[in-house]
């Protein structure tokens, strides 16, 4: 390698080193000081924790008194919910814009793009009402009213975007292939099951990506319609924080607790996430 | 039942379970919080009275709102095309040939496993006044807390979204990038371009529409923005990061709740949104170079 390549490359590596920090930082910064003691944080910039010194109490302490534990069970549940139901009303609904004819099927089309335009923050007061009220509803009731799981996922359950983006799948098969299942004796519900499902399973997956993020993520839903017993992870964090600045290690630990899950993803699933996170975004 | 009849049916009845929630949770409150606009809720409690378009119009032009929409405007010009530049930055720089690559894009990725509320809270503990690593680093001990200081607290709240942001934008724009053919770059090489009139002249245009999609999509994004004000400033210092959406949430569940009010700055941030949607995809439009 000639001297002048050799700089070059070093070159590189410092600005990509560069640009990691400032990904690394903060991340690292979290760790260290879920582990340090809080009084060691007081006098000055503490950038390193040694193994002996290492303090694991806050993780505990973040786990069974600020509850993180629960709120990532509530995640799970609250985000199990969304995705299945995203993905099931999608694919139904772009089987039917894809495959079937009936009167105002354009119409009903553009109905469900229009979703798109309408934020979510503008509508969720008016929705808190409809929530709040169908606690009262008989034998549901229990189950879709203020702070209960079902209260929290209801109107996340369908998806404008899903729909088209499965539709979009749907519409590029093949003609002939439904005529084909049609010859072999296949009904509607036949075709979509053993051949459209599984011909547009990229699409789908890229809508239980977004669908997952999405509601994972979620804060001002889950924030604003329940109280501690479904609390969201995304929601509990703010109320470990809230503690008294002896605690700061737990609220560091109860982030690193609310970060893993996701982490773990990311690293285990980094090329189907990209391919999926990437679905709409660039022309195929 | 002929066939045609029985396809409609059956058409109606998949479509029906997304129109029904589509239904109750977006179009009726939709028309509701309009409609609720139209309503005064009296200072002291009692039953609201009809008003009209006065509400609307007396909101709109009052100082709060005027200042609302400001932040969230200027907030959305900051973070947008800041968080845009760096993304391709990191996605050029990501893209280079080189032994352990795989490990910076991993990196550069990372902040999709957090969240804007996991970043929020991160950044707020780091910015603690007496512990925090950050304002430890930037000398403020002695100062105003940064989240408590009228000018830093927009630039943090600012900083910290587009540091959650990052890890997305890197991941569209990479792949956007991967679409730009080899052959045409070592063309360009070829014929004497060097690197920077490479990246103006053959990168950029091709990744033109990855970038329109990255502008639209962010700034529909930053215009709904929330977790970042009530984690990090509750809309403070004096109202200098209260974004409409933190407004309209604020308004319409404080107290005393004033869902007339919060209505008025609800549709407001519906028709900017809407606007700039359309606006953005037309005026650039006609810059983008759509390839094939």
């Amino acid at each position: 390698m000639s001297g002048r390549r050799w700089y070059r490359t070093a070159g590189r590596y410092a600005t990509l080193t560069v640009l990691a920090l400032m990904f690394v930082f903060p991340l690292y910064m979290m760790v260290v000081n879920s582990l340090l003691p809080p009084e060691q944080l007081l006098k000055k910039a503490n950038f390193w924790v040694s193994p002996g010194d290492a303090l694991w109490g806050g993780y505990s302490t973040a786990w069974n008194d600020g509850h993180i534990g629960e709120y990532l069970g509530n995640s799970v549940v609250v985000t199990t919910l969304i995705v299945a139901g995203q993905v099931v009303t999608a694919v139904l609904a772009a089987y039917a814009f894809a495959f079937l004819d009936f009167p105002l099927k354009r119409t009903l089309f553009v109905v469900f793009l229009t979703t798109m335009m309408i934020p979510f923050e503008v509508v969720f007061f008016v929705n808190l009402d409809t929530i709040t009220d169908f606690g009262d509803l008989p034998l549901v009731g229990d189950y879709v009213g203020f702070d209960t799981y079902g209260g929290l996922a209801l109107p996340f359950l369908a998806t404008g975007f899903g729909a088209f983006l499965v539709r979009q799948a749907f519409l590029s098969l093949p003609r002939d292939l439904r005529d084909a299942a049609a010859l072999d004796g296949y009904g509607h519900f036949r075709f979509l099951t053993r051949v459209a499902i599984p011909l547009a399973r990229p699409s789908i997956a890229a809508l239980g990506l977004f669908a997952f993020f999405g509601a994972w993520n979620q804060y001002l839903w889950p924030l604003v319609a329940s109280t501690e017993d479904h609390r969201t992870v995304q929601v509990g964090l703010g109320f470990v924080s809230e503690g008294s600045v002896d605690q700061v290690n737990v609220a560091f630990a109860a982030l690193v607790l609310a970060s893993i899950p996701l982490f773990v993803l990311l690293i285990v699933f980094q090329k189907q996430l990209v391919r999926g996170l990437t679905a709409g975004a660039v022309k195929g | 039942m002929s066939r045609r009849v029985r396809e409609a049916l059956l058409g109606y009845a998949l479509v029906l379970p997304a129109l029904l929630v589509f239904g109750t949770f977006i179009f009726y409150p939709f028309v509701r919080t309009a409609w609720l606009g139209l309503f005064e809720q009296p200072l002291f409690g009692g039953d609201s009275t009809w008003v009209g378009l006065d509400q609307y119009l007396d909101e709109w032009r009052s100082d709060d709102f005027r200042n609302s929409l400001f932040v969230t405007v200027k907030f959305a010009v900051f973070t947008v095309p800041v968080g845009i530049s760096l993304g391709v930055l990191l996605a050029v720089v990501g893209h280079q040939r080189l032994r352990g690559i795989g490990v910076y894009r991993t990196i550069f990725s990372s902040t999709v496993a957090t969240s804007i509320a996991v970043a929020s809270v991160l950044f707020f503990t780091l910015f603690n006044q007496q512990l925090g690593v950050l304002t430890k680093l930037l000398n403020r001990e002695g100062e105003t807390p940064v989240l408590d200081d009228p000018r830093l607290a927009f630039i943090a709240v600012c900083g910290v979204t587009i540091w959650q942001n990052l890890g997305l934008s890197f991941i569209v724009i990479s792949a956007g990038l991967q679409a730009v053919p080899d052959e045409l770059l070592e063309a360009a090489r070829v014929d004497g371009a060097g690197a920077f009139r490479r990246f103006f002249r053959v990168t950029m245009p091709l990744l033109s529409p990855t970038l329109l999609f990255a502008v639209v999509v962010g700034s529909i994004l930053a215009f709904q923005a929330f977790a970042q004000v009530d984690l990090l400033t509750e809309g403070g210092p004096g109202d200098r990061t209260n974004v409409l959406t933190y407004a309209i949430k604020t308004t319409a569940l404080g107290n005393p709740p004033d869902q007339g009010a919060a209505a008025a700055y609800a549709m407001a941030l519906f028709a900017i949104t809407l606007l700039l949607t359309v606006v953005q995809l037309r005026f650039l439009e006609r810059r983008v170079t759509y390839e094939r």
